[in-house]
């Protein structure tokens, strides 16, 4: 085979000749790998966009939070209600070594703040202890996060979360140490935290303000009783096993049955990131199967037309054939002018696709744009189904013979 | 001897056997202009394309300068028509798509000889036969003896042993086959070039030099032509 500028013009001869059907062939193909690679990049985006949301949360976290019974268990009548309590803190920490860290919270929802003038109304309070970092990472713009210190001193300091901060300093600055409102009472600012992930623990963090828990529990009057206790599962522990331990613990404090479900509800972070994975892997096997379907179709097309083509140039291939065109050389003009044909169309659309996910990528400001094995791999299936596709219509070619050629006359 | 055919036969076999060679004994040398005449159906069709190396044969020796042709694979055959033998058809076999000088230069393609050498050649050969200011034209451009000259321009290019013509005049009105054959003569005396013709038109035959008449796919007769007298039709002019 040989390759210099007389196949090329050979090739570009064939295809040239009838240009509309090797258009409206290529086309076929074009579409698939357009398909393909659309479909593929948006299914990144997507994920991509999915996975912000979840930006700064803690994969490993379990989240725990009191129900009502739905079993009488130890004398106890079903549909009663219990609450969590700070002894469960101790508990969990003293009884599984397996957990990280372990976070009370209560949270007061729809209270109204307001410094100097400006105001926001139904934000949440929330209370939690130093721990909480470790549950959600906050991206602090100023100031501090709570402490320890701030709990065990019952400080009235909070850190706000960013809605917060955007409408009570319209004017922007650091607003560490001015004394906001919140409800009835006055807080000094330690903080601003700039997260804006949309996870939701009592109320998104962009419209909180945190402060320590010891203040609020006062401040609702709550005694011991808390609203939810995080944790975090120390790495290489199976966060449901730990979950199964969890709830035989809480059980047996609580005088509920282990089976119980509904009397103790428990959010496994790890899970919910597993299946939101276990979708992703799925949409990602829809595409490539839809998208190779497609593509598949279009070779498919470029064979047919081709098998036309050769029908079609019985003659001229006979006429090569008997001024000295071996079997070879008439196999390779066909397998390269499917290949070319193939590899054209599919290159096209490959840049089109880069071009278009390339705009959507900077208009939306998540990253659309497939890698570059990706397309790489795509070119490589490309050229693979060029081949494949000139298969049959080129030992069709081969088997022409010159005296065919003159015998059609 | 250039050719030399011993004892050849070929069937076909579609559905029922049609034994049309059935032992041709023929030779053939270097520089003769020769016709081979027959019926439709007698077979010679059959023997020029098994001269031509386009077809096999059942049984018997086909010699071509003392190499014997048999049973070659695909690309020999086509490697051996590409260097020894020139064709030209009936219907030109032009390719459409083609300029004149491309159709030309394309078997020296198949050779692998480089654009350059091959154009220089082509234009040379088309100068020749007076087509210079046609090179660039497309087969459907020209008349039915441009058409041919370039065909022969083809056959030609490769300087081949042996040129094989396919009623070379079967497209074209009188005037033109004369011409033609006239060209054919040119290129025998000239070149030197072994013409072998099969034709049914008997003034066609009365330009060449030896007339091979086959009858059911045997060799009948072998006139010697040099005077060319075979014809009365053919004296002056080709009978259309």
């Amino acid at each position: 085979m040989r390759l210099d500028f007389d196949t090329y013009r050979e090739i570009a001869d064939a295809l040239v000749r009838n240009k509309s059907r090797s258009l409206l062939t290529g086309f076929g193909i074009f579409w698939g790998i357009f398909m393909l690679i659309f479909m593929l990049g948006g299914s990144k985006g997507v994920k991509e966009q999915l996975a912000n949301n979840f930006d700064g949360f803690a994969s490993n976290m379990i989240g725990l939070v009191s129900g009502t019974t739905e079993m009488p268990y130890e004398g106890f009548k079903k549909g009663r209600y219990w609450n969590l309590t700070t002894k469960d803190v101790d508990r969990l920490k003293s009884m599984l070594p397996e957990l990280d860290e372990i976070v009370p919270e209560i949270s007061a929802w729809g209270q109204d703040c307001s410094y100097e003038g400006h105001s926001q109304s139904s934000i949440s309070m929330k209370g939690v202890t130093g721990g909480y970092t470790k549950i959600e990472t906050p991206q602090l713009k100023y100031g501090r996060y709570i402490n320890d210190a701030d709990v065990i001193n019952e400080r009235k300091v909070c850190v706000i979360g960013r809605t917060i901060y955007e409408s009570l300093f319209p004017e922007g600055g650091d607003p560490c140490g001015e004394m906001i409102r919140i409800g009835s009472i006055y807080f000094k600012v330690i903080g601003v935290d700039m997260a804006s992930s949309n996870i939701s623990i009592n109320g998104s963090s962009r419209n909180s303000a945190v402060i320590p828990i010891s203040v609020i529990q006062k401040l609702l009057n709550r005694g011991e009783v808390l609203d939810i206790i995080l944790m975090t599962v120390k790495p290489g522990y199976n966060a449901t096993q730990v979950e199964k331990k969890i709830r035989t613990l809480m059980a047996r404090e609580h005088h509920f049955s282990p089976e119980d479900k509904p009397a103790l509800y428990c959010v496994n972070a790890a899970d919910m990131f597993k299946l939101i994975d276990n979708i992703f892997t799925g949409v990602d096997f829809m595409v490539w199967l839809i998208g190779l379907g497609t593509i598949l179709a279009g070779a498919i097309g470029v064979s047919n037309i081709m098998m036309v083509t050769v029908r079609e140039r019985t003659t001229e291939i006979g006429i090569r054939r008997a001024i000295g065109a071996t079997p070879r050389d008439i196999l390779s003009q066909i397998m390269m002018e499917s290949v070319s044909l193939t590899v054209m169309a599919g290159t096209s659309g490959l840049v089109l696709t880069v071009l278009i996910l390339e705009i959507i990528e900077k208009v939306s400001g998540t990253s659309f744009q497939i890698n570059f094995w990706t397309a790489l791999i795509s070119l490589l299936l490309l050229s693979v189904l060029g081949v494949l596709s000139g298969l049959a219509p080129a030992s069709r070619a081969m088997g022409i013979k010159p005296v065919d050629a003159m015998r059609d006359e | 001897m250039l050719l030399e055919l011993k004892g050849i036969n070929k069937t076909y076999d579609n559905g029922q056997p049609l034994h049309v060679l059935k032992g041709i004994d023929l030779s053939i040398d270097k520089g003769e202009f020769v016709s081979i005449m027959g019926a439709s159906g007698s077979g010679k069709s059959t023997l020029l394309n098994i001269l031509g190396i386009l077809d096999n044969y059942d049984s018997g020796e086909y010699y071509i300068d003392g190499k014997l042709i048999r049973d070659l694979s695909e690309s020999a055959a086509a490697g051996y028509r590409n260097r020894l033998i020139g064709f030209i058809f009936q219907s030109f076999n032009l390719i459409a798509f083609k300029t004149a000088v491309e159709n030309v230069e394309l078997p020296l393609y198949y050779q692998g000889v480089s654009r350059r050498r091959r154009h220089e050649r082509a234009m040379e050969l088309l100068d020749k036969f007076g087509l210079t200011q046609w090179a660039n034209h497309y087969p459907n451009e020209m008349s039915g003896g441009q058409k041919q000259r370039v065909a022969i321009a083809r056959a030609l290019i490769t300087d081949p042993t042996i040129l094989l013509a396919d009623e070379p005049t079967g497209a074209l009105d009188s005037k033109t086959s004369e011409d033609v054959m006239k060209l054919f003569t040119q290129i025998n005396r000239e070149m030197g070039a072994t013409i072998i013709i099969v034709t049914h038109e008997s003034g066609v035959a009365n330009c060449t030099d030896k007339i091979i008449h086959i009858k059911d796919g045997l060799i009948g007769r072998i006139e010697d032509n040099r005077q060319h007298r075979a014809s009365m039709f053919g004296t002056n002019t080709i009978m259309k």
